[in-house]
């Protein structure tokens, strides 16, 4: 019989984007988890992978190259778990967006070589992942959706 | 009002500059632990800098570039850069890098 992939629990998070609240938003995964008693590790992986895509909204999004108020620098957060223990976490901006993403993708590819970046953010979120998808729009904001099965 | 997520412990010593980070390496913390670790590199200019992560409970890719920005502030000095007990996770990150092929750093435990 095929086990039917029911949501189990959503979370949504409405934060703006202030270096300060990558930390926030590892807690509040750690505590969306704390259902499922993770291994350490894939807790780990799913704490980091959503430090680099808040990351991503603060420096990249709504960095120099934002020209909205400062009020409009939000992040949107949104967490699904199913009952068959897979998590997807969507972090949604309405920054810059990304030109050209798959180069935004590729190891070592950064736009911020001023302030020491090492151009490895979305290649941790893939590799510590399932799977990772990014949408974007110039202009109009970006999207990354990061899927994982946890243990 | 707001405490800092990360702090690094300096000594300097025959020429090695040790540095025992503790606490959580963000974008957000990555920042002061880069002009605390340039100034000592500057002040000491030692030929070693061995950046201890024993007590790193996080670490991002920000972590990354503030390990390879030392490694160049190093190099401007003529120092050479360890790095050591990165935990699971952290080992993880500089593997995916590509961190422990280069020249100037090298990864212990």
């Amino acid at each position: 019989m095929k086990v039917k992939n029911e949501v189990f629990n959503t979370m949504k998070l409405t934060l703006p984007a202030l270096s300060i609240n990558e930390s926030v938003c590892r807690a509040f995964t750690g505590a969306f988890l704390s259902c499922l008693n993770p291994t350490i590790e894939d807790l780990c992986d799913l704490k980091c992978v959503v430090s680099e895509a808040v990351t991503n909204c603060i420096v990249h999004a709504y960095g120099p190259g934002f020209s909205g108020r400062e009020d409009q620098k939000l992040i949107y957060i949104t967490m699904t778990l199913f009952a068959n223990r897979t998590v997807r976490i969507t972090v949604r901006d309405r920054g810059v967006g990304i030109p050209d993403v798959e180069q935004a993708r590729q190891p070592l590819f950064t736009t911020g070589a001023g302030d020491e970046r090492s151009g490895m953010g979305f290649s941790v979120m893939e590799s510590f992942t399932d799977r990772m998808t990014v949408h974007s729009r110039p202009g109009q904001g970006t999207s990354v959706t990061l899927i994982k099965r946890v243990r | 009002m707001i405490q800092e997520r990360a702090r690094v412990r300096l000594e300097y010593e025959d020429g090695v500059l040790h540095a025992a980070v503790y606490g959580e390496i963000d974008h957000h913390s990555a920042r002061p632990l880069r002009e605390e670790l340039d100034q000592a590199l500057y002040k000491y200019r030692p030929r070693r800098l061995i950046i201890s992560l024993k007590c790193v409970s996080f670490m991002d890719s920000s972590g990354l570039g503030l390990i390879l920005g030392r490694v160049n502030t190093a190099e401007d000095v003529g120092a050479v850069v360890e790095v050591t007990d990165p935990g699971t996770q952290i080992k993880k990150i500089l593997t995916l890098a590509g961190a422990s092929r280069l020249a100037n750093l090298k990864i212990q435990g």
